[in-house]
């Protein structure tokens, strides 16, 4: 029978954790078989979870930890993780959202091409790695606190936005404005938008990468991307505006077209 | 950058000079029309050669009413020196000139001695029988897929039951598939073709790493999809509507290094497939950024095998390097159900030139060494061999089959069978046979039922042959010829090649 709303315990009856082939197919067959809301608890480590998953009506909540590639191939589904996520969350996403109360490490939201990853704590490195984006299909990442190095590497579209706060139960603060970012920002950049509110010291930026005034434009293009994720994590939209956000975009769509030389000699 | 200066371009003398007999000219201008590297023009009075933009493609000469045109290398008289050869020498001037890392294509264009043409085979005589292709049936059927090791069956009565669960394979008419060659590389006329001769062979093709046109998503089921490290095209179809995924770790042209398509050739088209700026170069990153270890190879296999449900193979490319034996063991452990081997000879859109002509290994070399060592681990059957980087004819895939090779992989040839004479200009998009290039008024020119019908006819005449070889050795199956390789004898200068090959020395037998 199709179940509404349906939940998954990700322990055995002995108390073990599920391997994750068990617990993904455990998942697969509920959103096959109609189930619009999956509750997924006692999350440990497993990976893959949501793999290629199409279903775009389908939310599903991940209590726990859950290990590496968290919507990886993501096509459609919601998923909420009450927790911190590991490597590679959404990666290579093609639609659908991912939330974390907590941080999602390296490499989140690699070669994405569409959807959204809203974080509300911190991430490591070579997040938003070599985004892409056509027309209406652009992917957004929000970091709510402070990333690592490479930051957007080889962007070709999409936006990424790093805030610098700390955000826990009930409350707000900015973390300091020289720590949101480090450095090699946006390295080979090439398309798509990096926003830091923070310090963005001239040194820090990669390889093409460069720092561009902030407009109207961009206040209009980020106000319903922020108020979206204020609304995740239950904070006030002004906190956000109360620092001015950096803007960092490609100086150049073909940095690399002077490097080689196609003649044959 | 610095601004540019006079002067600093050496000239350096044109390798090929257009001749045009003049007497036989009709000044038709259809070979100003054809050339697309702009060397040939018309003045108003009469045609125009440029030699310096000639690359010897023979579109002209192929395409003149007359015949009037005939491309002649320009062989001026150097002093002669072995160590500073004209090669080295120009490529001297050209570096001075433009500080540019030197862009290439094609394949690796030195004379290394090819350990194939080394290699010689043996015929049945007397004490075994030979087969007569002709009239008997010779099987060149083969599976791609991890095997068992055993089968297992139960009895039930009077019935027996199959009881092991077999892993994905899938069936190939012939040991022959088509590597990977991006939408972007070749044109969507190319690739096409390619996929309906494969349809009609009964084989599978590669979508490179430019994704999979929706147009071409009736041909899922002889589509092999490379996941790639700039992950260009990888959506929910890429993944499930194809009949076998492959990770590309590497390629022989250019071992390290990730994909490359010159902005020239990011076109409209490309810009939407790859969903990238139009006009940039789409520069894949080296490594996976999420594989930095054999664990994390494993965790993208099974990234896919999750993502279709354990319903298709997944392989791994890697280029052929000096530790490929240990690399393949790793990979067919972490999970590859099918492995593909890319020797340094093997073909490449664009590459830098000291890459493609220097680094990797022969794929004779890594073809025995991988099959060696998977047998003495133990763990042959898990994965389908695959090798491919200059098999460039039938010989040289009746050897790498014999070699240890459940399949050989193709590119090269299936484009010369399209028409490309191999100009080695492909990284500039110019190609004026309609095949690698994204301009639609060159991409017209290449047919794509006649292409179809070439390619199909390339695999014809290539699985008669390995008949004809097998039919001799009196083999009646390709499973009994593949890692045959005693029925090869090494000719070559080098005896080390043949201990590496485990291949006897020509005279050397048994009793």
């Amino acid at each position: 029978m199709a179940e509404h709303e349906i939940t998954i315990d990700a322990l055995d009856k002995d108390g073990n954790p599920l391997r994750y082939w068990v617990l993904n197919e455990k998942i697969h067959d509920a959103a096959d078989s109609g189930a619009k809301h999956i509750i997924v608890k006692d999350v440990l480590g497993q990976r893959f979870i949501a793999d290629c998953m199409e279903h775009s009506d389908v939310k599903i909540d991940i209590h726990g930890t859950p290990g590496n590639d968290l919507g990886v191939f993501l096509s459609g589904p919601t998923i909420e993780v009450f927790g911190s996520c590991e490597d590679q969350t959404g990666n290579t996403m093609n639609a659908g959202t991912i939330i974390v109360h907590g941080n999602a490490w390296d490499v989140t939201g690699l070669a994405a091409r569409n959807g959204k990853i809203f974080v509300r704590g911190d991430g490591g490195y070579r997040i938003g790695i070599h985004m892409k984006e056509y027309l209406e299909q652009k992917p957004i990442i929000v970091y709510g606190g402070q990333v690592k190095e490479f930051f957007g590497e080889y962007m070709a579209g999409g936006i990424l936005v790093a805030l610098g706060l700390r955000i826990r139960n009930g409350s707000v603060e900015d973390v300091s404005a020289k720590e949101v970012v480090r450095g090699s920002i946006g390295s080979g950049i090439h398309g798509g938008t990096i926003y830091i509110r923070g310090e963005v010291p001239e040194h820090a930026l990669g390889v093409s990468a460069t720092l561009c005034s902030f407009t109207e434009d961009d206040l209009s293009l980020l106000t319903p991307i922020l108020e979206e994720f204020c609304e995740y994590f239950d904070i006030p939209i002004e906190k956000i505006w109360e620092r001015e956000i950096k803007k960092i975009a490609p100086s150049s769509s073909r940095p690399y077209g002077s490097y080689y030389n196609p003649r044959t000699v | 950058m610095p601004a540019k200066m006079e002067g600093i371009r050496i000239e350096i003398p044109p390798r090929f000079k257009i001749e045009i007999d003049r007497e036989r000219c009709k000044i038709c201008k259809r070979c100003t029309v054809n050339c697309t590297f702009d060397a040939l023009s018309f003045n108003g009075d009469r045609i125009v050669t440029n030699h310096d933009n000639c690359v010897a493609c023979q579109r002209c000469t192929a395409k003149c009413p007359q015949e009037a045109i005939t491309i002649r290398a320009n062989d001026m008289a150097y002093p002669v020196h072995f160590a500073y050869t004209d090669r080295i020498r120009r490529i001297g001037w050209e570096q001075a000139s433009t500080g540019g890392v030197m862009l290439a294509s094609c394949g690796n264009d030195l004379p290394y001695r090819s350990i194939f043409d080394d290699l010689v085979l043996d015929a049945a005589q007397v004490t075994n029988p030979a087969i007569d292709p002709l009239r008997e049936p010779i099987e060149t059927k083969c599976f791609l897929g991890s095997k068992p090791k055993k089968l297992e069956f139960e009895e039930k009565g009077d019935d027996i039951i199959f009881r092991t669960k077999l892993p994905p394979n899938l069936e190939l008419a012939t040991p022959i598939m088509v590597g990977q060659m991006s939408l972007g590389s070749i044109s969507y006329n190319a690739q096409i073709a390619l996929f309906k001769a494969a349809q009609k062979v009964g084989t599978l093709v590669g979508t490179g790493e430019g994704g999979l046109h929706p147009d071409f998503y009736k041909y899922g089921d002889i589509i092999n999809s490379e996941v790639a490290s700039g992950r260009f095209g990888v959506d929910a179809n890429y993944l499930k509507k194809v009949a076998a995924l492959e990770i590309k770790i590497g390629q022989g042209a250019k071992p390290g290094h990730g994909g490359h398509l010159p902005g020239e050739k990011t076109s409209q088209l490309i810009s939407i497939t790859r969903m990238i700026p139009k006009g940039t170069d789409a520069l894949s990153p080296y490594p996976h950024h999420d594989i930095y270890s054999i664990e994390d190879l494993q965790q993208l296999i099974f990234a896919l095998k999750e993502a279709t449900r354990y319903r298709v193979p997944v392989g791994v490319k890697i280029a052929a390097v000096h530790n490929s034996a240990a690399i393949a063991s790793g990979m067919v452990r972490a999970g590859a159900d099918f492995i593909t081997l890319d020797g340094f000879r093997g073909g490449t859109g664009a590459t830098p030139r000291i890459i493609r002509d220097h680094a990797g290994i022969p794929i004779e070399l890594a073809i025995a060494t991988v099959d060696q060592r998977l047998r003495e681990e133990g763990i042959r059957h898990k994965t389908t061999l695959c090798a491919g980087g200059s098999i460039r004819y039938s010989a040289d895939l009746v050897k790498a089959l014999a070699l240890g090779a459940d399949v050989a992989m193709i590119c090269t040839p299936v484009l010369i069978a399209m028409g490309c004479r191999v100009c080695q200009q492909c990284h500039r998009g110019l190609c004026p046979w309609g095949i690698a290039t994204q301009n639609p008024a060159y991409t017209q020119r290449l047919n794509i039922e006649v292409a179809a019908t070439r390619i199909s006819n390339l695999f014809h005449a290539w699985t008669e042959e390995l008949r004809e070889i097998c039919g001799a050795m009196g083999i009646d199956s390709v499973e009994s010829f593949v890692g045959n390789r005693d029925r090869l004898r090494y000719v070559g200068p080098n005896p080390r090649i043949a201990d590496i090959l485990d291949v006897k020395h020509a005279g050397e037998a048994w009793g």
